[in-house]
């Protein structure tokens, strides 16, 4: 029996392609689950599509690490509607689950069909009919890769979303430093700013409409926050000395930011709406790096009062900071989980940076990664995986991690120094 | 010292380059101290919007603080290896921002420059190497700054002369990823 469902994609906006070029970027597994669960993603039946859908769903699923999905070459047939479906074939080659789809063109846009079947029981556990713009075709994929992972994974998939991160290139003693957002699965790169000056620290605001960023172009550090569908953007902190790590609160309104302009660096809370500025931590060491709890209530931050960089918490309205991290000899670069429980960092010891997790309750720390110098940690929306930035040789790049460090997958840039990977929290 | 012939040998290199491509002096002189803000009318970032529009953000306003002092008119002294005001990188221990012995010559024939000249201004740029984390290292640098600035002011240079900016790891010199390129790249540039 179909069950489908329906939903209409909105196309409000269509992604444009800007002539510049940019690095390609692949993604490699290079560490998977062994209990990755068999699915068939049949080739959709598709009249005249530009893009393959279903190759889309299957290398995201893939990716997750949590899907093995059978190569299209070593499927017995391809059917497209659930009474063509030979249930028994499917099970004979292992498989748990298959997905069968059509795509078909309506005007200037495309009906897109999709089912997903529990192979054992014959059972549909999914369905679904969208409309999806031409130039969308690709979102409405990642989308459907969503879909199919909350159904069998009781998660919402991470598929849909974006990744900011910084590149940086050289020639000769010039040098060009971009702020970068690409789709989750690293197609669809556009540079959103390009500056001559160093470019750092951007951080989504929780809607994921704007980015807040670092910008040394004024030959001083100023943060600016930028609006991603129109580009335009404003200064929104310059004062004297340091002004960085920008960090939204969750209504994104405020934003905490590092300031100097008093001395030493210093937590300040920013209010986008006033442009005041209320000063947050008080102390002669360098506080830098906070990061909101997901309630809005603390600010989790970097300090080096105790001689070394440590992780201190201190109530966002103000009150007692207390420190937090008491393993490892440097511990920084804070960044909450989506439901407040765990905190990633950087985590080193004796010149080694990997990546942690801490237990919010129990203060416990594991380690994610390998190092030797991995940095800049922050949670994919749905908590389940940890991205960071890493570097083999003299190639920098971008690397997930599973939560419990099973699965990892390495996204590879040409030639590109590249850093600083946000997750957009939707 | 092991030290000492290291950046000697990176000086050399550094003097080689700039031979090397001296059809622009001003890009030479950016190598050497960096400090050609607004020269080159240096703009702000580009921005680009997602939905296929371009702007400009930011009043347009170019990096020209300082940018009127250039690197032109520095001297013969300057760029007298045997004279320390040759000398304008100042290089820091892992995680310190405490002045070495070995510069302290370096740091005082700058002050005595600067007190002759008090129109002249400087930059202090911070730096680090590339371990840990970006946010942090951006504090290191500026304390590293701060601290020949303390050594500056304490022999008579005024404020005024002085502007501190760090860069953190952002601009390394070296691009290695070892401890001979982390020991060029933790440093303090005096930029004219």
């Amino acid at each position: 029996m179909n069950v489908f469902k329906k939903l209409v994609l909105a196309s409000a906006i269509g992604l444009c392609f800007s002539p510049l070029s940019y690095a390609e970027m692949s993604i490699e597994i290079t560490e998977g689950i062994e209990s990755a669960m068999p699915i068939a993603i049949v080739p959709f039946a598709s009249q005249g599509a530009p893009l393959d859908l279903s190759s889309v769903v299957s290398s995201d699923l893939a990716r997750s690490g949590y899907f093995k999905p059978l190569s299209p070459q070593n499927m017995p047939s391809r059917p497209s509607t659930a009474d063509a479906i030979r249930f028994a074939e499917w099970r004979g080659l292992g498989q748990n689950y298959i997905v069968i789809g059509r795509v078909q063109p309506n005007g200037g846009q495309y009906n897109i069909e999709f089912e997903l079947f529990d192979v054992a029981k014959g059972e549909s556990l999914l369905g679904y009919r969208m409309t999806s713009a031409t130039a969308d075709l690709r979102k409405t994929a990642h989308h459907i890769s969503d879909l199919i992972y909350e159904r069998l994974m009781g998660k919402k998939g991470v598929f849909s979303g974006r990744i900011a991160y910084i590149t940086s290139t050289r020639q000769g003693p010039q040098s060009t430093h971009q702020l970068m957002v690409a789709d989750a699965d690293g197609a669809n790169a556009k540079a959103v700013a390009i500056s001559p000056e160093p470019l750092m620290s951007p951080a989504w605001s929780p809607d994921a409409a704007r980015i807040a960023y670092v910008s040394f172009e004024r030959k001083s550090a100023a943060i600016y926050t930028q609006t991603l569908a129109s580009g335009q953007r404003e200064r929104v902190a310059e004062f004297p000395g340091i002004n960085g790590a920008p960090a939204w609160s969750p209504d994104g309104t405020k934003l905490a930011v590092t300031l100097s302009k008093d001395g030493s660096p210093d937590i300040y809370i920013l209010d986008l709406g006033t442009r005041n500025v209320t000063k947050l931590t008080k102390n002669r060491a360098i506080d830098t790096e906070p990061t909101w709890s997901p309630d809005g209530r603390n600010i989790v931050f970097t300090s080096d009062r105790g001689g070394k960089p440590q992780l201190y918490v201190i109530p966002a309205q103000g009150g007692e900071e207390r420190r937090i991290t008491f393993s490892g000899s440097y511990n920084a670069r804070a960044s909450f989980s989506p439901d407040g429980k765990y905190i990633t960092m950087v985590h080193g010891n004796g010149g080694d940076y990997r990546i942690g997790v801490m237990d919010v309750n129990s203060k416990s720390i594991s380690v994610l990664t390998s190092g030797p110098l991995d940095e800049s940690p922050s949670f994919a929306p749905n908590g389940s995986m940890v991205l960071y930035a890493s570097r083999k040789g003299n190639t920098g790049y971008l690397s997930a991690v599973s939560v419990d460090g099973r699965m990892q997958q390495k996204l590879v840039f040409d030639s590109t120094e590249v850093r600083e990977p946000a997750w957009s929290p939707k | 010292m092991k030290l000492h012939n290291k950046l000697a040998m990176f000086a050399l290199l550094s003097t080689l380059a700039l031979v090397g491509c001296s059809s622009d002096e001003e890009k030479d002189a950016s190598l050497t101290d960096g400090s050609l803000n607004g020269v080159n009318g240096i703009g702000d970032a580009s921005t680009s919007g997602l939905n296929g529009g371009s702007s400009f953000g930011g009043s347009g306003m170019n990096g020209g603080r300082y940018g009127a002092r250039g690197a032109n008119g520095l001297p013969p002294e300057f760029s007298d290896p045997n004279n320390p005001l040759s000398k304008r990188t100042i290089y820091f221990m892992l995680d310190s921002s405490q002045v070495q012995q070995d510069f302290i010559p370096v740091i005082a024939a700058h002050a005595r420059y600067l007190l002759a000249n008090p129109s002249q201004h400087i930059v202090l740029e911070g730096n680090g190497d590339e371990r840990g984390s970006r946010e942090y290292n951006i504090g290191l640098g500026e304390q590293r700054a701060k601290s020949v600035a303390g050594m500056l002011k304490a022999q008579g240079v005024s404020e005024s002369q002085l502007s501190v900016v760090s860069y953190g790891e952002e601009k390394p010199v070296a691009m290695g990823h070892d401890e001979a390129s982390w020991e060029l790249n933790r440093r303090v540039e005096l930029a004219y």
